[in-house]
């Protein structure tokens, strides 16, 4: 099942199948790791629900929700 | 071995130790100064290892090698340009896929180097094996593992440093691009084989044109002949983006990871985890969804009380070693021109640089633990909600609030913004918020003019004007002096660690050297040109004759009636040399631009005098209402205030409202000026806040005015 990222709930995770966007914005994402195939994990959301937290190759990212959407998911398994 | 000075540049992600790891290899032997033209701080240090000079650059902690970033077009220029004889690149072993990704682009630049595997304990404590020859083995560089924190194994480091230096071998590395994209690389290789005398690694060249690059094609069109070059990469980098059918420069990023996974999953014996470390067990309670924010608000709390409470102690002391001082010199010393210099220019002067350094001091170690903690980067998630409302970062949160207590801290404190945009903003609005020294002015004024039940009001409305006009200049230069988009906040929520108590010392202690070194001679300077322009002309015309009036006080009365007399004199004298002098003609010149305030030349003065540091508008004032040096408590003073029939309630809201807004003081100035590394900042930050309160002073006066009061 595809959603972006800042659609999933904390414990979900998933699979990346893509990234959008353009720019300096991809690029950042890209270079933190954040590349197709790679397994993340919502963790939360901030206090006042945006930005969120993930958890991807064995360290922890927090990203606003306009960047998470820019980041295709396959979901695997449901709550862990 | 070879002899000389051997030039290490460390690099090495963000939070990977590596400036713990610096400190280790230097100690105290280090230099913290900027790199030419740009605010990126630059460090080095000096360490002899057996019998070998060491010279080690600390390059800035960057994720990757773009042009995207100003800490990382340093980071590889440095490389790139100075040629230092070896790389050593720090890694998080405990997070080790994201770091080697680095790695991976600091070996494209064909330079020595050797991989410094740090926090190996942690690694182990998540389950991770490390096989550090393997890795060793497939890179074909030195891998030393150690724990910076603890300091083992910076011996082991330097001795593979030295080793490799030795050698001076560099082990030809290259990253498999994939077909199509290798294709690329070769034509655009084809294409550089007409310019020579390039000091860029081929290789990376190529690499850096198919990415498009800003900074290596600006570098390469300055080339004679670059620029027919350039549009023939151009050419290849679109016939190449086609076959590919994704922009180059992110499917080459994934084919760097691709081949980081690779290398990864063959060294370490990894169970693909995404459990819950305790980090994140620690982070479930500090980020909580409903009292994270207290926590958040509990801890700046305890910041701001331990920088300005427990500062204000030491304050005390200085600001009384300091009159001491200037009472014993002024007393062994005859009156004159010479002792007013040097009790109230130079010794005064240097006394409001240094009652600021203990401020300083607890404000860096302050944020040093809470960087070091792992902290920062929590408070900014937990507020970045609030301040993107205003188009700022979460970490601009921090600055703003010590601007309640000083601005000077405050602005030291907007380092720890990386966006330039996110800096600017913030520097240009922390002295909006109503600094410590702002308040004696408001409480003369309040008791003098407001009845006691409105006092706690008027107070409140005059801190709450100062945030809503930050909220609103935020906004304003957000969209016009810095549009764009703004950087994504894309960040690294570190592990909590532990601080040493080593690092933190070295930070408070450095930090503190380079305000008293640039901001310290700055405010000394202008603290002397605003005695001279309190004290001069010195030989003015008086109405009264006072030195006659004295000798005549004097003869006519015996001591205990005379001394009251005299020193009534001596207020008056100063009143009107006070008057008479440069800053006092001053007034009197603005009084036209002043008088649609409701302002006359007295209050111009105080103005102009309080540039200085706000707190002197009380004592400007004490001195031309001849009242004598006074506490802004003091009954005398407010009584000669209410007297004055230039002031009113409405006056006196007025008045304060234009101290709330008007020119930051000499320090604050100085400090922009340190902290943004030119002029023009301090000048427009200048030249805004006094038009801003202008406008503001002009609204409540005229309004006040027409509504009655």
């Amino acid at each position: 099942m595809k959603k972006t990222l800042d659609s999933l709930l904390p414990g979900e995770k998933g699979l990346i199948s893509r990234v959008t966007g353009i720019g300096p914005v991809k690029r950042r994402i890209v270079d933190m790791g954040l590349v197709t195939g790679t397994l993340v994990q919502v963790q939360k959301y901030a206090p006042l629900g945006d930005p969120m937290e993930i958890k991807a190759k064995n360290f922890n990212l927090s990203l606003r929700k306009t960047e998470a959407a820019l980041i295709e998911i396959n979901l695997t398994g449901g709550n862990a | 071995m070879s002899t000389g000075c051997m030039t290490v540049a460390l690099a090495g992600n963000p939070n990977s130790g590596k400036t713990t790891i610096f400190n280790n290899i230097t100690g105290a032997h280090q230099h913290v100064g900027n790199y030419a033209g740009v605010t990126v701080e630059r460090r080095e240090g000096f360490r002899r290892f057996q019998g070998q000079d060491l010279l080690v650059i600390d390059l800035p902690g960057t994720y990757s090698l773009t042009a995207n970033s100003l800490d990382e077009v340093v980071a590889r220029n440095v490389i790139i340009d100075e040629k230092p004889d070896l790389i050593v690149n720090v890694l998080d072993a405990s997070n080790l896929e994201r770091n080697l990704y680095l790695a991976v682009q600091l070996l494209e630049l064909e330079r020595p180097m050797v991989l410094a595997l740090n926090m190996t304990d942690m690694a182990e404590q998540a389950g991770l094996k490390l096989d550090e020859t393997a890795l060793q083995r497939r890179l074909g560089i030195p891998v030393v593992g150690l724990v910076g924190n603890r300091n083992q194994g910076t011996d082991e480091l330097l001795q593979a440093v030295v080793d490799a230096s030795a050698t001076h071998a560099f082990h030809p590395f290259s990253v498999d691009y994939g077909l199509k994209i290798e294709m690329g690389i070769k034509q655009v290789l084809e294409a550089l084989k007409t310019l020579t005398n390039l000091k860029y690694p081929m290789r990376w060249l190529a690499i850096k044109l198919l990415e498009n690059d800003s900074d290596v094609k600006n570098a390469i069109a300055g080339i004679a002949g670059g620029d027919k070059v350039l549009s023939s990469v151009e050419a290849i980098r679109n016939k190449t983006t086609v076959i590919v059918g994704e922009e180059l420069e992110i499917a080459m990023a994934e084919f760097r990871y691709q081949y980081v996974g690779e290398v990864y999953r063959d060294f370490v014996d990894s169970r693909a985890r995404t459990e819950q470390s305790v980090s994140d067990r620690i982070d479930k309670v500090l980020t909580h969804r409903i009292i994270g924010i207290p926590i958040f608000f509990g801890i700046m709390w305890l910041l701001f009380n331990i920088v300005f409470t427990v500062g204000e102690i030491p304050k005390g002391w200085i600001e009384e070693g300091v009159k001491w001082i200037g009472g014993t010199v002024g007393a062994n010393m005859v009156e004159g021109q010479l002792r007013s210099l040097l009790v109230d220019g130079i010794i005064g002067g240097v006394g409001s640089v240094i009652t600021f350094l203990p401020m300083i001091l607890l404000l860096f170690l302050g944020i040093a633990l809470l960087e070091d903690t792992g902290y920062m980067a929590r408070a900014a998630f937990v507020m970045d909600r609030v301040m993107r409302a205003v188009g700022l970062h979460g970490k601009s949160f921090i600055p703003l609030l010590l601007g309640f207590g000083c601005s000077v801290p405050a602005i030291m404190g907007t380092r720890t913004l990386e966006n330039r945009g996110d800096r600017m903003v913030t520097i240009l609005v922390s002295p909006l918020m109503s600094c410590s020294a702002r308040l004696p002015v408001y409480t003369l004024l309040i008791a003098a003019f407001f009845s006691e039940s409105m006092a706690g009001s008027v107070l409140f409305s005059i801190y709450f004007l100062g945030v809503a006009l930050a909220v609103g200049m935020a906004l304003l230069f957000r969209k016009f002096l810095f549009p764009g988009a703004t950087e994504p906040f894309i960040m690294e929520m570190p592990s909590y660690h532990i601080p040493t108590v080593r690092s933190i010392l070295i930070h408070m202690w450095e930090r503190s050297i380079l305000y008293l070194k640039k901001a310290g001679t700055l405010i000394l300077t202008a603290s002397i040109l605003m005695w001279f322009l309190t004290n001069y002309p010195a030989n003015v015309e008086y109405v009264k004759d006072y030195d006659s009036a004295k000798v005549a006080v004097t003869e006519k009365y015996d001591a205990p009636t005379a001394n009251p007399m005299l020193a009534q004199l001596d207020k008056e004298q100063a009143a009107e040399k006070i008057a008479l002098s440069y800053a006092g003609r001053f007034g009197h010149f603005i009084e036209p631009v002043l008088k649609p305030l409701g302002f006359d030349w007295k209050m111009g003065v105080s103005l102009v005098s309080a540039v200085a540091a706000k707190e002197v508008l009380v004592s400007t004032l004490a001195t031309i209402y001849s009242v004598g040096d006074v506490e802004a408590d003091s009954q005398s003073l407010q009584e000669a205030l209410a007297a004055d029939p230039t002031f009113s309630p409405l006056v006196a809201l007025t008045l304060m409202v234009f101290t709330l807004l008007y020119s930051p003081c000499l320090a604050v100035l100085a400090v922009i000026r340190r902290e943004t590394n030119s002029w023009k900042w301090p000048a427009f930050s200048f030249v805004y806040s006094t038009a801003l309160a202008w406008i503001m002073a002009f609204i409540v006066y005229q309004g006040g005015s027409a509504l009655g009061f």
